[in-house]
């Protein structure tokens, strides 16, 4: 592979890995909080549409993505009152979530189809750009790549060393506790359902208006759940789910070649790559038991009651 | 907020707490019925009663836990209403809980992080942490991670997190349950200096002989009322045990019997712990013969876990022939086939390990029942008999007077003390061969700790080979045949507990194993008894 192939290659993987690292984040923040929320691809696809709508109508694109959270946090906030307040099953009632969300943005996509958005511009930073060689390769995306990576950071410190990360810790994993330290463990776990709905929501607005600037009903295709299984496999560590996420869009990218180069392997067998070569690798940097347990949120799904 | 309260002019000083007729009602009980209460600014108070007496709730709710139905309280005077934990700890109260509040995953440094209110950066809480600990006798290291840390260390977490906030009052649920008798010492000294600094403590307990020797006044409680007020100092261990259960003191029966064969052995067990925190076994060898109660004694956190789970099956070995269950090689055995031959276990968790918390007492009691060689019939040709496993709960219950639901109540709903009673009667009625128990009766109270004993003895007396972990040292005398003592992974030999004194086992405790040709210790010796 050339310098050449190469600029494509990791431009289309950056492309593929963004909206699993958004998304996957945002779900790995609500599930140290104790919820599983289920829901991610139908928030997905809230947010695409919501973002694809908006960024047609106005024609702005900052509206398009805010549009998007708001969506996305909209819906997240039914599932809140279902499984925070009224104490629904977070697994039914994350999956009602997803079903809801793919009709919802089926329906308010009717009149989309077929149209289309110019893309979120690409970020030329003076200098670093236009170094040879290295410019290209990594100085070259739209802003939201750079913004995912940096979330991720953000996220990853905040766990390990704010006092919001370790309070969120401590809900995820015994709310008793928390609650009886005087925590308030339901309007914490509404805001960390939210902040998934949030970034579930810019992951599929990233779909739509950036990867393939235009509305497909359904396009989000899995990713959502791609992202859910990131997080588990990533061991609750926002780390391993930017590897993941962008072993998964690499792969995704070179099984693409490969089905052009007419390798003769049927192309079912390259599509299933991607999922088999993340999970192996996810599995084998997290198999060790103590790492697991320290990072698995202990309460995760389980319903919590204050008694009073 | 009213403060329509009448200043009366006194000499005296107004009281620190004062509680007038707090009443909570659960749907299935009443809780505290009208219980008023008086705590002066220093004064260790004393809050006596059995399991299910009200205790918890009445301190639940002081600490802005639960909510009263009915009552007020006043604080230094004045009428408040504490609606939450950090009201109550911005009023100066603290509390240790006897199911402790700890998150495992943490650190000891960041679980108390997240009961403080001011927000004080790590760096600076853990050398705070490490004076205080140290200055109050309960060393800790900060950034040692809950989980790998035994009972009585996790209580001192709860301990030294409450010191911190230099509280005006103090509530200790059951504090002193897992600690050495020096470290009850070195406790019970730290708590007077904190109150002679004019701190009230509120001290639940069902140690008679301690309150008697800590408190300046108790309340006793009963079936959710205040049976009675009582300087602790003037009464005797049996009028206050009888304030607190309405009847007089049971105690234990245990009459001199000969061992019969040998039915647990251990030889030369060594077992690296597979908890990076955890203590290494080290050469451990012990024989439990048939128709003897052999005790272990030691500090928390020096092997128990290790050699529990070696004995269970939990961990399993590499040399089959380092535990030996009724001359069978078991070793390498799980916990099902263990119990196949012949053995019995209670473990220290009641919830998680002994019990599972959201199954029916009935289910709980198949999940060790089911095994064919107990002969209850619970199981047959595969097929769940769940006549026979109800009648086996309701026998349970009725003869280990498990107050509870029936047999169809959840684990979780039952008090500490309950559930240990079903645990243990559960495995009583198992008929092994071979019991072990750890931490028999670790925060339960008199009444029902002396039912418990009485049942170990009694299997004893019917020829079962019983190994029993606490660090009670006075439970340990009163109901063992034989003590050994472990510390950092390694045991002791076995003496007749007529042959020994708790002093003795405490130098044992701290490492200091005298040789079997009696070597004077060196050093912390108030008394040699030769064996």
């Amino acid at each position: 592979m050339t310098i050449d192939d190469l600029i494509p290659f990791l431009a289309s993987t950056a492309g593929a890995a963004t909206p699993l690292i958004l998304a996957a984040t945002g779900e790995l923040v609500t599930e140290r909080a104790g919820v599983l929320n289920l829901g991610v691809e139908g928030m997905m696809l809230t947010g695409a549409v919501a973002g694809f709508g908006v960024t047609l109508v106005t024609g702005s694109a900052t509206l398009g993505l805010l549009a998007a959270m708001g969506a996305a946090m909209a819906v997240a906030l039914i599932f809140a009152v279902l499984t925070l307040s009224l104490q629904t099953n977070q697994v039914a009632t994350g999956l009602a979530l997803t079903l809801f969300g793919v009709g919802l943005s089926a329906f308010a996509g009717k009149g989309l189809a077929g149209q289309t958005v110019e893309p979120l511009p690409r970020i030329f930073i003076p200098f670093l750009s236009d170094l040879p060689f290295v410019g290209p390769l990594l100085f070259r995306f739209d802003g939201l790549v750079y913004a995912a990576l940096l979330l991720v950071v953000a996220v990853g410190w905040g766990l390990a060393h704010s006092r919001p990360g370790l309070i969120l810790r401590a809900i995820g994993e015994s709310p008793d506790s928390a609650h009886a330290i005087g925590y308030p463990v339901i309007a914490l776990r509404y805001a960390a359902v939210l902040f998934g709905g949030a970034l579930a929501g810019l992951a599929g607005a990233y779909m739509s208006m950036v990867l393939t600037p235009m509305w497909v009903e359904g396009m989000t295709a899995g990713r959502g759940w791609i992202a859910l299984a990131l997080v588990v496999f990533a061991t609750w560590k926002p780390r391993g789910v930017v590897l993941g996420a962008y072993l998964f869009g690499g792969v995704t990218v070179l099984q693409f070649h490969g089905q052009g180069l007419g390798l003769a392997i049927p192309s079912e067998f390259l599509s299933m790559l991607p999922y088999l070569a993340t999970i192996a690798v996810l599995v084998f940097i997290s198999r060790d038991a103590h790492t697991i347990l320290l990072n698995k949120p202990m309460s995760l799904g389980v319903s919590f009651r204050a008694d009073h | 907020m009213s403060e329509a309260v009448s200043v009366v002019p006194s000499v005296r000083p107004e009281p620190r707490l004062q509680l007038l007729g707090i009443s909570k009602a659960y749907p299935s009980v009443v809780a505290n019925d009208r219980i008023d209460l008086t705590v002066m600014p220093g004064e260790i108070h004393a809050v006596l009663g059995e399991n299910g007496a009200g205790k918890s709730t009445l301190m639940k709710i002081i600490y802005g836990v639960t909510r009263p139905d009915a009552g007020e309280m006043l604080w230094d005077g004045r009428q408040v209403r504490i609606t939450s934990p950090s009201a109550a700890r911005s009023l100066g109260i603290g509390m240790v809980f006897q199911h402790f509040s700890v998150f495992e995953t943490l650190s000891v440094v960041e679980n108390i992080s997240l009961s403080l209110d001011e927000r004080v950066p790590l760096a600076e809480l853990a050398p705070r942490i490490r004076t205080v600990s140290e200055e109050y006798g309960l060393p800790l290291d900060p950034y040692r991670l809950v989980h790998s840390m035994s009972v009585g260390e996790r209580q001192r977490v709860e301990i030294v997190r409450c010191l911190l906030q230099s509280p005006r009052l103090l509530i200790m649920d059951e504090p002193t349950s897992v600690l050495t008798p020096q470290a009850v010492q070195t406790l019970f000294a730290s708590l007077r200096r904190l109150a002679a600094e004019g701190c009230s403590i509120l001290y639940i307990s069902h140690k008679l002989d301690e309150i008697q020797s800590l408190c300046d006044k108790a309340t006793v409680l009963r079936a959710g009322r205040v049976s009675g007020i009582a300087n602790p100092r003037e009464e005797t261990t049996g009028s206050l045990a009888e304030l607190m259960i309405g009847k007089e003191l049971p105690a234990c029966r245990m009459t001199p019997r000969t061992p019969g064969e040998v039915r647990l052995a251990l030889h030369g067990l060594s077992l690296p712990s597979d908890d990076p925190f955890g203590t290494d076994l080290h050469d451990i060898s012990l024989t439990v013969h048939s128709g003897e109660i052999v005790g272990i004694a030691g500090v928390s956190g020096n092997g128990q876990q290790e050699l529990l789970k070696a004995l269970s099956g939990e961990r399993r070995l590499d040399q089959a022939a380092a535990v030996q269950l009724c001359g069978v090689d078991a070793g390498r055995m799980d916990p099902a086939q263990r119990r196949q031959i012949g053995l019995g276990f209670v473990p220290e968790e009641r919830l998680g390990r002994g019990a599972v918390p959201a199954l029916s007492l009935a289910d709980n009691a198949l999940l060790t029942g089911h095994v064919q060689a107990c002969g209850t019939g619970m199981v047959h040709r595969g097929l769940i008999q769940s006549g026979a496993v109800g009648s086996f709960a309701r026998k349970v219950i009725e003869h280990f007077k498990v107050k509870c639901g029936g047999s169809s109540a959840l684990a979780s709903s039952l008090s500490g003390g309950n559930l240990q009673k079903f645990i243990v009667g559960r495995e009583t009625l198992l008929a092994p061969k071979v019991m072990v128990v750890a931490q028999p009766t670790w925060g339960v109270d008199i009444g029902a700790s002396m039912l418990i004993r009485q049942a170990i003895i009694d299997l004893r007396d019917q020829g079962v080979a019983v190994l029993v972990v606490s660090e009670e040292l006075d439970e340990l005398f009163m109901m063992c045949d034989h003590l050994a003592v472990i510390a950092d992974g390694r045991l002791s030999r076995r003496v007749p507990v007529s042959e020994t004194s708790v002093d003795r086992i405490g130098v044992w405790m701290s490492g200091n194993f005298t040789d079997r040709t009696d070597a004077t210790p060196s050093t912390g010796v108030r008394h040699h008894v030769p064996a």
